[in-house]
């Protein structure tokens, strides 16, 4: 069972290969596909829930040897909160991207990058870890550079270029670790590290695990390749993107936090601090001052991850909890301001703001569709990014952590400046003289947006129970040793 | 040079198992087969004497290799474990083939399809 959200996307690519040019069957075989993926995480989650983690051995090696998949609470949040905004992509993309690129491969791509995503955070082994982050790294260099355009292979050569360094720090990082411990298993080496006394390299190790990570989501200092090249592709791509890439950076540097970080804790916490209110405070201050709407959105991508390394360094079970909440909250907005801002394009034909306005008298609705998940990121009550923020500051303030707490409040409010700065310039705005002939609007993209739409509402309306998922998920998260035991027994 | 390349990355990926060799090494060979067959005749008359392409033949690389861990479910093991048959078992002759195997063969065929895609369409421009 914990094998098929990995098995389904591998099958669906492959049949999706063999029929890339019958474009109805790929595009209701995709949607189709990723709906049993949410069926699939959904069981998974409600199994884990009541029955505590699941492990299974691949090949029937046992650890520390072989391959574990593992599937905790942490995990299974995150797979199904992937496959439900897989489905959403599904929806928009036939009305959003051309003929041309829906032939090229997208679809099989997609389910590449699915892949590699829900293997990631179903892995138990570091270096299968690593392949897991190749393999939807693949597919993502092939997607964002897909159709050739000439400002997508800009964009591409940076990010490409940018996940081979971030490559060669995991992969240098997992030499070390391995030289010095001689396991992969990640059970087996936080036992280790918990048990053994003498490890000189490891925080070496774990400092290039950082840097690889950071790359990979984004974090202070590396965070300069994401807003130049996530505007390039088509914006059903980069939703994409926002919603599952960056995330499994984020879920990766959770997961070692809470299993290797045992040597030195002060001093990584409050690392991981620093870090966390520069990576906020500098996101959203680019993204102020930005009039593309595609890169006002990217670089507020950069400004959230922030928060959750915030809740993840305070490393309490409330504030954990409410990092892995605010995770959810932000794969769901986060694309859906992708997606609105993608209906805004096809209705207005430009993402620039300078070009745009009045869109709320001509189209209410879409109005709508972008005010709720814009709000919601900047933290309006009900929505679901008001709750994620307040009980990230509660946990800041419960653990004495007031510096960050500060900076977290502070940059909510320039997150709040910047919503209302897209809205003010293409909603409210008077229309510009020279605006383009108004585009049609298909209808895939507004059910897919307003899907989501009410998706994020359903996550502020239902944040108790909600919470209290995220709760039990920290809870395993900050007791490693539950996980420990689940793999490698006594 | 072809069809001798073709047998060769045959023993290769057959011996794999416990000697040095290998999926990937004979795939490896198989699309260097096919690429030195372009290299002499040209992209567009290898294509025409091949009866895949390139891509379909990954595909159906990772549709083997997939469907090696099938076995293991239906025998009620974990997904992905190593089931074997011997066929003319003791004699000169002994054949042992199993999911590994298959495993291999479909690493073969995606090695081998991956290879030709990227060579060809690097030829053509």
């Amino acid at each position: 069972m914990l094998i098929a959200p990995i098995l389904l996307p591998l099958l669906s690519m492959v049949i999706l290969i063999f029929t890339r040019r019958w474009l109805v069957f790929q595009q209701t075989f995709s949607l189709l596909a990723t709906i049993m993926l949410t069926v699939i995480s959904l069981t998974l989650l409600l199994d884990i829930n009541t029955n505590g983690i699941i492990t299974i051995q691949m090949g029937s090696w046992p650890a520390p040897y072989g391959i574990t998949l593992i599937g905790d609470l942490l995990a299974s949040i995150m797979l199904l909160t992937t496959s439900f905004v897989a489905i959403v992509v599904m929806i928009y993309s036939p009305g959003f991207i051309d003929r041309e690129r829906q032939t090229a491969g997208y679809y099989p791509l997609v389910f590449g990058l699915l892949m590699g995503v829900n293997g990631a955070f179903l892995t138990g082994d570091i270096f299968n870890l690593y392949v897991w982050y190749e393999v939807m790294l693949t597919s993502s260099f092939v997607l964002i550079a897909l159709g050739g355009s000439a400002e997508q292979l800009r964009g591409s050569v940076k990010y490409v270029t940018i996940s081979f360094v971030a490559s060669i720090f995991f992969v240098s990082a997992i030499g070390i670790i391995y030289g010095q411990t001689g396991t992969l298993n990640m059970a087996d080496l936080a036992y280790k590290m918990r048990t053994w006394d003498d490890m000189p390299y490891i925080n070496s190790g774990l400092m290039l695990f950082f840097i690889a990570f950071s790359i990979k989501s984004a974090l202070f200092p590396f965070f300069f390749w994401l807003p130049a090249s996530y505007h390039t592709p088509p914006v059903a791509i980069t939703a994409l993107f926002a919603g599952t890439l960056t995330k499994v950076g984020i879920y990766t540097m959770i997961r070692f936090f809470s299993l290797f970080v045992v040597q030195d804790v002060v001093f990584w916490k409050t690392f991981l601090l620093v870090i966390a209110g520069l990576t906020m405070s500098i996101g959203v201050m680019m993204a102020a001052s930005q009039f593309d709407i595609r890169k006002i959105l990217s670089f507020h991508i950069i400004s959230q991850v922030g928060y959750m390394v915030m809740g993840l360094a305070i490393f309490t079970v409330n504030s954990v909890a409410a990092a892995i909440y605010f995770t959810v909250h932000n794969m769901l907005s986060k694309t859906n301001t992708f997606l609105a801002g993608g209906l805004v394009y096809q209705r207005s034909g430009s993402y620039d703001l300078k070009y745009l306005g009045g869109l709320y008298k001509t189209m209410p609705f879409l109005a709508i569709l972008f005010f709720v998940p814009a709000m919601s990121l900047a933290g309006i009550p009900p929505l679901p990014g008001f709750f994620g923020k307040f009980f990230l500051i509660k946990g800041g303030f419960e653990a004495g952590q007031y510096v960050i707490t500060a900076v977290a409040i502070l940059v909510g409010l320039f997150t709040l400046f910047s919503m209302i700065k897209i809205w003010n310039e293409a909603y409210w705005k008077k229309e510009p003289d020279d605006m383009p002939e108004p585009g049609p609007v298909s209808k895939g993209t507004l059910v897919a947006t307003a899907l989501l739409a009410a998706a994020v509402v359903a996550l502020g309306v239902f944040a108790g129970p909600v919470m209290e998922v995220c709760h039990a998920a920290a809870l395993q998260v900050t007791s490693p040793e539950v996980y420990i035991e689940a793999v490698l027994g006594n | 040079m072809r069809p001798m390349l073709v047998i060769l990355s045959l023993v290769v990926l057959y011996r794999g198992h416990n000697e040095p060799g290998g999926g990937f090494i004979g795939g490896l060979m198989l699309g260097a087969a096919y690429i030195l067959y372009a290299m002499a005749f040209g992209v567009n008359k290898t294509q025409k004497s091949i009866f895949f392409s390139p891509v379909n033949l990954t595909a159906t690389g990772l549709l083997v290799a997939l469907l090696s861990g099938v076995p293991a479910l239906l025998a009620g093991d974990v997904f992905m474990t190593g089931e074997w048959v011997t066929f003319f078992a003791y004699s000169a002759f002994e054949l042992k083939l199993g999911t590994p195997l298959l495993f291999d063969v479909g690493v073969y065929l995606a090695v081998a399809g991956m290879l030709m895609l990227v060579m060809f369409s690097i030829m053509e421009e």
